[in-house]
C-alpha cells in the first residue's frame, strides 16, 4: 500500500535573491507560516507543474513536509534552517520574521 | 607575487562580459535554469540553502593588501561586511544577489583575481604550504609552480568536462601543511643530486571514500611536471568512472585499476604528448619565478620584541602559540587566528579584513595567505615589529592565542548554509571552542586538530582530524560521527571511527570525556594527542568516550 500523503508545502529559492519562498493559493511568500498546505498528492503535483513554469522567477522547486497546524511549520531541521536561516548569525529571514 | 599580463586581463575581461550577458539571459528568462547552472559555476556561483554564494579562488592561498582590501570592500558591498575562508584557501561570500554577481567579478579582476574553475568538473583553485616562500625547512618555493599550473588549467580546453572535480596542491617543504596526500594529485618539490623536481602523488582524496595518495613518480624533473600532469589528467579523463558520481574521482580510478597499471597508462600518454612541450613552459616559468622573488629582509635590533615577551605574558602566550620559524634571520611567519573563541572558523568582518591588510603593508612586506586551516598569515614579519602587530591586531579582535590548539578547528559551513549538508558545524565549533575555553584547558592539552564535517563530502577533513567530527542526519535529526588518529601531514593517516555517534547535545561533553582521558593516557606532558593515540590505539579513547559501555560490561 502507498504511503499515506502527509501534508506539504512547495518552495523554492527566488531567482533574484536566492532566498526561500514558498508557494501561497496566489503566488509566491517568504514567510512559510503563510504557505499554502497541500493535502492532496494530486493537487500536490499540479501545484508542483505550475511553480516549475515558472522558470523567470524561481529555482528549485520541490515539495517540503509540513506540520499544518495551526499554521504551517517545518517537519525537518533543514526545512527548520530554511524558514529562519543560519545560527551563526541572526542573518537571514530571521532578520526581518 | 604574480600580476596579470594584458593577456590575463584580456582573457577575464571578456569571460566577465560573457557571464554578464548569461545573467541577463537568465534574468529575462530566455535562459532555464538547467541551463544558466553549468555556467554559473563556471563561474564560481552556487544556489545554497539561503542564497547565492560566491567562491571566489586565491591562488595557492596568496595575496596582497589590496587584493585584501578588495575583498572587503565586496563583502560590504554586496555582502553582509564579512567573508568565509575555505579550506581550499578561497573566500566564500554567503549573501550575493544574482544582479549583483557580475559587478563583484568586475571588482574582483581590478585586483587580478576572479572565481572561474572554483566548482565544476575542472581542475580547482591550486593550493599550496601557507608558509611557501617563509618557511625554515623549505626546499623551494612551491608558489611559481602552483601558478604555472594556475595558468595551465585555467581554461585548459580538454579538462573543462572532466569525470569529477580535481584538486591539486604543492608543497615545497618536507613537513607537509599542504594536505598534499589527501589531493587528486600532491606534489613535493624535492631535491636529487643538488637537481630540484617534483615527488608525484596521486589518487588521494577525502569524501565519501577517503584514501592517502600513493606516490606515481619519486622524481619528475621541472621541466616534465606539465606534459606528466597533462598525462595524468588525460589518463583520468578517460579511464575515470562517469557512470557513477561517487566512483568519479581519480582516487577510485587508482583504487580500481591500481597504481601499476595507471603508471603504465601515463607513461604511454606521457610519450605522445611530451614533444608537444617545447620548452615554452619553463621560459613562463622562469618569468613567473622572477614575480616571486624573495622580499628585501631587514635587519633590526631584537630589543622591543624580547622586552615585550619577558614582560607581557598576553604576548608571550600569542608569540609562543602563533609564530613559526622563518628562514630569513629576525623574521617570524605571523598566523593570525580566524578562530576567536565561540567565533565562526574562518569568517573575517570587511573591518578585519582592512585591518589585516593595513598590517601586512605596514609590517609584512605587503603578503598574506590564506591556510587551509581557515586562517590568515603575514608570512614575513620581523620580530622587531611582533609587538606593535600584536597589539593592533588586538584591537581588531585578531590575536586569539590558539594556533595548532584545540580550539584553532576547521569547519566547513555545514547546515547553517550548504544545500549539500546533513548537519551543522559552526555551532559544534562554536561550542567545542568556548568550552575549553572556559575550562582554561587547550594550553595544558597541547597542539590537537579537530576537524568537522557537515556532510560525507569532508570539505572539514575530518578523515585526516586528530578528532574528526562529521554530522549526519539520523531519521531527522542532527548526529555526530567521531573519529581518531586522523594525521593530514607527511605522516598522514585516514582517522578510525570510534563507534556510534552523538546528538547535538551529547557531543560536546563527549569531547571532554574524550579529551580529559588523553591526558590521564599520556606519558608526559610534551606527548600529544596524536602520539598517544599512536602508542595505545583506540580502546582507551573509546573507553573514555563510552563509560556507559565500559560500566556495562564491568
Amino acid at each position: 500500500m502507498a504511503k499515506p500523503f502527509t501534508p506539504k508545502v512547495v518552495t523554492a529559492n527566488a531567482l533574484l535573491e536566492g532566498d526561500v519562498i514558498y508557494q501561497t493559493a496566489t503566488g509566491w511568500t517568504r514567510d512559510l507560516t503563510q504557505a499554502e498546505v497541500l493535502t492532496d498528492e494530486a493537487d500536490a503535483d499540479l501545484r508542483m507543474i505550475d511553480a516549475s513554469q515558472q522558470i523567470d522567477l524561481v529555482v528549485g522547486v520541490y515539495l517540503a513536509d509540513v506540520d499544518p497546524d495551526p499554521v504551517p511549520q517545518p517537519v525537518h531541521f533543514r526545512e527548520a534552517f530554511r524558514a529562519n536561516g543560519p545560527s551563526n548569525y541572526a542573518h537571514g529571514k530571521q532578520e526581518t520574521l | 607575487m604574480y600580476s596579470y599580463t594584458e593577456f590575463d586581463d584580456a582573457f577575464l575581461a571578456e569571460r566577465n562580459a560573457q557571464f554578464r550577458a548569461q545573467v541577463e539571459r537568465r534574468i529575462d528568462g530566455s535562459l532555464t535554469e538547467d541551463e544558466f547552472k553549468p555556467l554559473r559555476l563556471m563561474n564560481g556561483l552556487y544556489l545554497q540553502l539561503h542564497a547565492y554564494m560566491l567562491r571566489v579562488a586565491i591562488p595557492y592561498g596568496t595575496l596582497n593588501g589590496t587584493q585584501m582590501h578588495k575583498l572587503a570592500d565586496i563583502a560590504d558591498k554586496w555582502d553582509k561586511g564579512y567573508g568565509h575562508f575555505t579550506t581550499r584557501q578561497n573566500i566564500q561570500y554567503n549573501w550575493p544577489q544574482l544582479r549583483d554577481v557580475p559587478d563583484m567579478l568586475d571588482a574582483l579582476a581590478e585586483v587580478n583575481m576572479h572565481a572561474i574553475q572554483t566548482s565544476g568538473n575542472t581542475i580547482r583553485n591550486v593550493t599550496a604550504d601557507h608558509f611557501a616562500g617563509a618557511a625554515a625547512d623549505e626546499v623551494a618555493d612551491p608558489r611559481p609552480v602552483a601558478e604555472l599550473i594556475r595558468q595551465w588549467s585555467t581554461d585548459h580546453p580538454e579538462f573543462q568536462f572532466l569525470p569529477r572535480k580535481f584538486k591539486v596542491a604543492v608543497s615545497g617543504a618536507p613537513h607537509d601543511r599542504a594536505v598534499i596526500k589527501a589531493h587528486d594529485i600532491g606534489l613535493q618539490i624535492v631535491e636529487q643530486d643538488g637537481v630540484l623536481g617534483f615527488q608525484v602523488i596521486v589518487g588521494g582524496g577525502l569524501g565519501r571514500t577517503p584514501m592517502i595518495g600513493k606516490v606515481l613518480y619519486d622524481f619528475v624533473a621541472s621541466e616534465d611536471l606539465l606534459p606528466t600532469l597533462e598525462a595524468i589528467v588525460s589518463v583520468y579523463n578517460l579511464l575515470g568512472r562517469r557512470d557513477n558520481k561517487y566512483k568519479a574521482r581519480i582516487k577510485i580510478t587508482v583504487h580500481e585499476n591500481g597504481i601499476e597499471d595507471i603508471r603504465a597508462r601515463v607513461d604511454a600518454r606521457y610519450a605522445l604528448i611530451r614533444p608537444q612541450f617545447t620548452g615554452v613552459d619553463q621560459q613562463m616559468l622562469a618569468r613567473i619565478e622572477a614575480d616571486f622573488a624573495q622580499p628585501t629582509f631587514k635587519t633590526a635590533p631584537l630589543d622591543a620584541y624580547t622586552a615585550a615577551y619577558d614582560s607581557d605574558p598576553v604576548f608571550r602566550s600569542w608569540a609562543d602559540t602563533n609564530l613559526a620559524d622563518h628562514h630569513a634571520p629576525g623574521y617570524a611567519i605571523v598566523s593570525i587566528s580566524l578562530k576567536a573563541h565561540g567565533a565562526t572558523p574562518g569568517d573575517a568582518t570587511a573591518h578585519q579584513m582592512h585591518v589585516m591588510a593595513d598590517l601586512a603593508a605596514q609590517y609584512g612586506h605587503d603578503e598574506l595567505r590564506i591556510s587551509h586551516e581557515q586562517n590568515v598569515i603575514l608570512p614575513h614579519v620581523h620580530r622587531a615589529d611582533l609587538p606593535a602587530l600584536h597589539a593592533a591586531l588586538k584591537c581588531a579582535g585578531l590575536a586569539t592565542a590558539n594556533i595548532g590548539l584545540i580550539s584553532d578547528i576547521i569547519a566547513c559551513p555545514g547546515m547553517d548554509y550548504c544545500a549539500l549538508a546533513t548537519a551543522r558545524s559552526i555551532p559544534i565549533a562554536q561550542e567545542i571552542a568556548t568550552r575549553f575555553d572556559e575550562l582554561k584547558l587547550e594550553h595544558e592539552v597541547g597542539p590537537l586538530k579537530i576537524k568537522i564535517s557537515g556532510c560525507i563530502n569532508a570539505c572539514g577533513h575530518h578523515h585526516v582530524g586528530h578528532i574528526g567530527i562529521l554530522g549526519l542526519d539520523r531519521a531527522g535529526v542532527e548526529n555526530y560521527q567521531i573519529t581518531l588518529g586522523g594525521d593530514g601531514t607527511q605522516d598522514a593517516a585516514i582517522g578510525e571511527r570510534a563507534g556510534p555517534g552523538f546528538s547535538a547535545d551529547e557531543i560536546i561533553p563527549a569531547i571532554e570525556r574524550l579529551v580529559r582521558g588523553y591526558l590521564d593516557l599520556r606519558s608526559e606532558s610534551t606527548e600529544t594527542f596524536l602520539q598517544t593515540y599512536r602508542r595505545l590505539g583506540l580502546a582507551p579513547f573509546k573507553a573514555a568516550l563510552y563509560p556507559e559501555a565500559r560500566a556495562n560490561a564491568a
